[in-house]
């Protein structure tokens, strides 16, 4: 076996042994206390989480090694390594609060993310000469490791309103909290059609201009929406039904915005049955899951991981990410959409800090905020790719 | 409110507006609205109950105006404003990210026509260039005064409180502390026992009269003044950037084998292009193979081997003397530097003609025996030439970049002799009247079909052309003092806490009260510890109670 299937049989190991750690976790919910001393589930579960991280090194150590360069330079490597930033994040909370709920909501997510990631091309690419540089790795792995314990607040967040908000009737915070955990359905979406469509092996190729020239992309799923002005060259395959519009500035927007909408549509029937199984909001559904679990220690949790995770933002996203702009391009700061929407999150968590000093924003208002931070840092993963053009639209 | 400085039961006299007595922390009568104390069992004590100017005066407009600015509500919306408007500035590329390859990129023309009614409305509100707006320049400079003023007006009143304490404090205050418990009977070795381990956990002890204030982590309360003055230096140092004294930037392209002066530098500098050199990933690298065949070939290294001269002070029309001073190769990621500037391999252009070399012949000859040749130096060209053999050409018209346009008329796509086309009016020997001939890469053109000499190109020469950013940045220390001002500061109050523990004898007993800016979860461990073996009560955390109630 050589060095590169060494490392994706690392990182399916991993992910594999989360899924199980979840399970472990979810047993210690019948566990009446929340208090340290555990019962043997948690133990086992915990244990599993950090084998199945240290499994996630070894991907990453031997990617590494392959490719002469940190595996954190295209959008598959950035987003696993998210989800590692994730796992850690929790793992270093965990300790500090022996909370074994937190892992049963934690570990789903960082699972997402790293499903989410495995979808993007996992080729060993090389390295452009702008990105030949050891502050790239600073910047990235930082501001990755940030937003994973940023992300955790967003969990603790999440529980916070699934175990306060009530159910009892429909209102405009339980429809706020579907929308949150739809979005995450809708994610989990995007894996399975796209892996579908992947082990069928779907092809459709299109040729459209860019600039002057001519370029081809290849679909993998049957294109509802083709690229601006392309033409299908692959006979017998679904002709798009409309085209990209022209403000879609990305690389390859076309089939990017084809593949949301196949996730948002996948996702909607992946709710609608879910629903129908549950015969009630998800939210609802979740509900009794953290009755145990005190309100006021979400609360603190949430409040601390935004006191680490900002620190460790602003040295990624802003400091380093200066640092690294002004030796590669002579300039530390260039509006570029991804800098500036890394600007916003910084306001943003500035904003729940400063929020937080007065007594009415703990608690639910600032679960909320928790949640939509984290919000944002999605939109600069996943939307700010697909729709602005810019420097950073490599990853 | 009351109008005069307010003297305590205890003796101390407060400044105006003050709401806890500086000494003895009993609440002052008429004032507790200003920290919203009124009907709370607790006391609010962000700030220690001190006198702050933005509370206490409101009369003339400064008053107004420094209440306004020292309001973190109005600091927060300060920071979300700044955050929508961010927001607004990224919907559209800005001017300076409208692509290359766009057909016109003058913004006037360009958002309308890529983006529709909104692409024009986004312009017409200065979007395209929003970051530089002076709206948004002024908002970004509304945060920083407030930074300044809510600061200034937090920051003294507290430090100035935090330097009077006393360990005696009146029972208004300690009973509304959120951790409070009474002892009935307590023994002087229970008291000691009690100091010896505050000191073990690391608290300073103030005692006055048996009465005891046990105090840690005070400089953690400082962390956000010195991380808000870490963004202050930030804004500052942006000003200073604006200024030519500590920024400048000049971008300039340099073909191989030139020798120019480096653009900012006053003359003082040259700068010669040795050599440009661009290589790409080796498309067999087993490693990289699958992502080549996806993507194309990869470049792994853009780069300009330079020479620098040093430029003896000119005499004002005399031609410099050069003194090679450093030879270096400028790569991405590795700018050159020298002498307080930096260059930056910025652009490249590969292939420009540098000379092309012109033979003549007869139109006739099938041989095409050269009766006369000459070279035009494309970064020179002249007017005309004159040939050995007793030709003479003239340069009619240059085309660097040839291109026929829109109306079928040659012309000119941008001044980088990339696709040259010349028109050339050849004269015989002798003769005065001359012919007419267009020639270009892979073209010859007889107007009138009646030419009896035909020039044919005999030889190029083509370099690289390197695009090199020079500048020099006075202000990036600023930057970085700043910034890590900041970082410290955020550490400063977010990983440590202030934590106070008041101890007051009462008869027999004893009152426990403790205060802690962050992490009562810390401070409750603490007390634990502190009162171990002895008869202390553990202390009451009121405010659980005050949410249950409610
Ligand atoms: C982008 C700009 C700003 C950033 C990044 C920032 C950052 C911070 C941070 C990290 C803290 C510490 C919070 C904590 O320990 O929980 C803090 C505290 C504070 N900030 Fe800011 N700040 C900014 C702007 C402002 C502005 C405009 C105001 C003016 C109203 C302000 C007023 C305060 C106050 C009053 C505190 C609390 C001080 C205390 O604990 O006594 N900040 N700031």
């Amino acid at each position: 076996m050589d060095l590169l299937d060494l490392s994706s049989t690392a990182l399916y190991t991993a992910f594999v042994l989360y899924l199980v750690a979840t399970f472990f976790f979810g047993a210690t919910i019948r566990d009446k206390r929340t208090d340290s001393k555990k019962g043997k589930a948690d133990k086992i579960a915990i244990t599993l989480t950090i084998i199945g991280f240290i499994a996630q090194i070894v991907y990453f150590i031997t990617r590494w090694i392959v490719s002469g360069h940190a595996p954190v330079s295209n959008l598959f490597e950035f987003t696993t390594f998210l989800g590692m930033a994730l796992v850690l994040g929790f793992i270093i909370i965990y300790m500090y609060y022996k909370l074994s709920f937190l892992g049963l909501f934690a570990l789903p997510i960082a699972m997402i993310i790293i499903a989410y990631a495995s979808m993007f091309p996992t080729d060993v690419a090389p390295l452009v000469p702008s990105l030949q540089s050891h502050w790239l790795y600073i910047h990235v792995t930082t501001v990755a490791l940030g937003q994973g314990i940023l992300g955790i607040s967003f969990v603790v967040g999440l529980m916070y309103l699934i175990k306060q908000i009530d159910q009892t009737v429909k209102s405009k915070k339980t429809t706020w909290l579907e929308l949150v955990l739809y979005f995450l359905v809708v994610t989990l979406g995007f894996v399975i059609i796209t892996s579908s469509f992947n082990l069928a092996g779907y092809k459709a190729t299109f040729e459209y201009p860019q600039g002057s020239t001519l370029v081809t992309t290849e679909y993998h799923l049957p294109a509802i929406v083709g690229p601006n002005e392309g033409t299908l060259i692959t006979e017998g395959v679904m002709s798009p039904l409309f085209d990209a519009p022209t403000w879609f500035q990305g690389e390859d927007a076309g089939r990017k915005f084809n593949t949301v909408l196949w996730s948002i549509i996948t996702g909607s029937i992946l709710y609608l049955i879910i629903r129908v199984i549950l015969r009630k909001r998800i939210g609802a559904a979740l509900q009794p899951l953290l009755r145990n679990v005190k309100a006021d220690l979400l609360d603190e949790i949430e409040y601390r991981s935004v006191t680490i995770g900002f620190p460790v933002f602003t040295l990624g996203g802003l400091i380093f990410a200066s640092i690294w702009a002004e030796i590669a391009w002579g300039r530390f700061w260039g509006w570029d959409p991804k800098e500036v929407w890394a600007l916003i999150t910084w306001f943003f968590y500035a904003a729940y800090l400063h929020l937080r000093l007065s007594r009415g924003w703990h608690g639910e208002k600032s679960a909320w905020l928790a949640v939509a931070g984290f919000g944002i840092i999605m939109f600069n993963l996943i939307v700010v790719n697909l729709v602005f053009a810019g420097l950073h639209s490599y990853a | 409110m009351s109008k005069q400085k307010i003297k305590c039961d205890c003796g101390h006299v407060n400044p105006i507006g003050t709401v806890l007595c500086e000494s003895c922390g009993k609440p002052i009568e008429g004032n507790q609205h200003i920290d919203g104390n009124e009907n709370k069992k607790l006391l609010n004590m962000r700030y220690d109950g001190t006198a702050r100017r933005s509370q206490t005066y409101s009369k003339s407009i400064i008053d107004k105006i420094w209440s306004f600015f020292s309001s973190v509500k109005v600091g927060v919306w300060l920071i979300v404003l700044a955050l929508i408007a961010s927001m607004l500035g990224t919907i559209f590329p800005q001017e300076m990210y409208i692509p290359a390859q766009a057909p016109n990129r003058d913004p006037a023309f360009f958002y309308e026509d890529q983006y529709g009614i909104f692409g024009l409305i986004y312009y017409q509100l200065g979007l395209h260039n929003l970051y530089s707006s002076l709206w948004y320049m002024i908002l970004i400079a509304l945060i920083g005064v407030s930074l300044v003023i809510c600061s200034l007006d937090r920051f003294i009143p507290l430090y100035k409180a935090l330097r009077h304490q006393k360990p005696k404090k009146h029972k208004a205050f300690l009973s509304r502390q959120r951790l409070y418990s009474e002892t009935e009977e307590v023994t002087d070795e229970e008291l000691e026992k009690i100091k010896a381990n505050l000191k073990q956990s690391r608290y300073k002890i103030i005692e006055e009269d048996g009465h005891i204030l046990a105090e840690k982590g005070r400089f953690s309360r400082w962390g956000p003044y010195v991380n808000h003055i870490g963004l202050i230096i930030i804004l500052l140092a942006a000003i200073l950037r604006s200024t030519p004294l500590f920024y400048m930037e000049e971008y300039v392209w340099i073909r191989e084998g030139e020798q120019k002066a480096v653009p900012g530098t006053d003359g003082e500098y040259f700068i010669e292009n040795k050599d440009f050199i661009m290589e790409t990933h080796d498309e067999n690298d087993e490693r990289f193979q699958a992502a080549i065949e996806q993507e194309g070939m990869v470049a792994s290294n853009y780069q300009t081997d330079v020479v620098i001269y040093k430029a003896d002070k000119p005499l004002p029309g005399a031609e410099p003397e050069l003194e090679p001073m450093q030879e270096a190769s400028i790569r991405m990621n590795e700018p050159l530097k020298f002498d307080g500037y930096s260059v930056y391999q910025s652009g490249y252009q590969l292939n420009e003609f540098n000379s092309m070399t012109f033979n003549i012949h007869q139109t006739d000859d099938a041989e095409e025996v050269a009766l006369d040749t000459f070279t035009v130096d494309l970064t020179k060209p002249e007017s005309e030439y004159v040939l050995e053999n007793g030709f003479r050409v003239e340069l009619e018209q240059f085309y660097p970049d040839y291109y026929l346009d829109a109306n079928g008329i040659p012309a000119s796509e941008t001044n980088y002799p990339r696709n040259p086309a010349f028109v050339f009016l050849v004269y015989p020997p002798g003769s005065d009247d001359s012919e007419i001939s267009f020639v270009g890469i892979g073209r010859n053109i007889d107007a009138t079909g009646e030419n009896e000499y035909k020039l044919g190109i005999d030889n190029f020469e083509m370099n690289d052309v390197s695009g090199l950013t020079v500048k020099y940045d006075r202000s990036l220390i600023f930057f970085g003092i700043g910034a890590a001002i900041f970082m410290i500061g955020v550490m400063q109050g977010m990983y440590f806490q202030h934590r106070r523990i008041w101890i007051n004898r009462k008869e027999k007993g004893l009152l426990l009260a403790a205060h802690t800016n962050k992490n009562w979860f810390g401070i409750k461990k603490d007390i634990d510890k502190v009162i171990e073996g002895t008869n202390v009560r553990m202390v009451d955390d009121q405010q659980e109670l005050d949410e249950i109630e409610k």
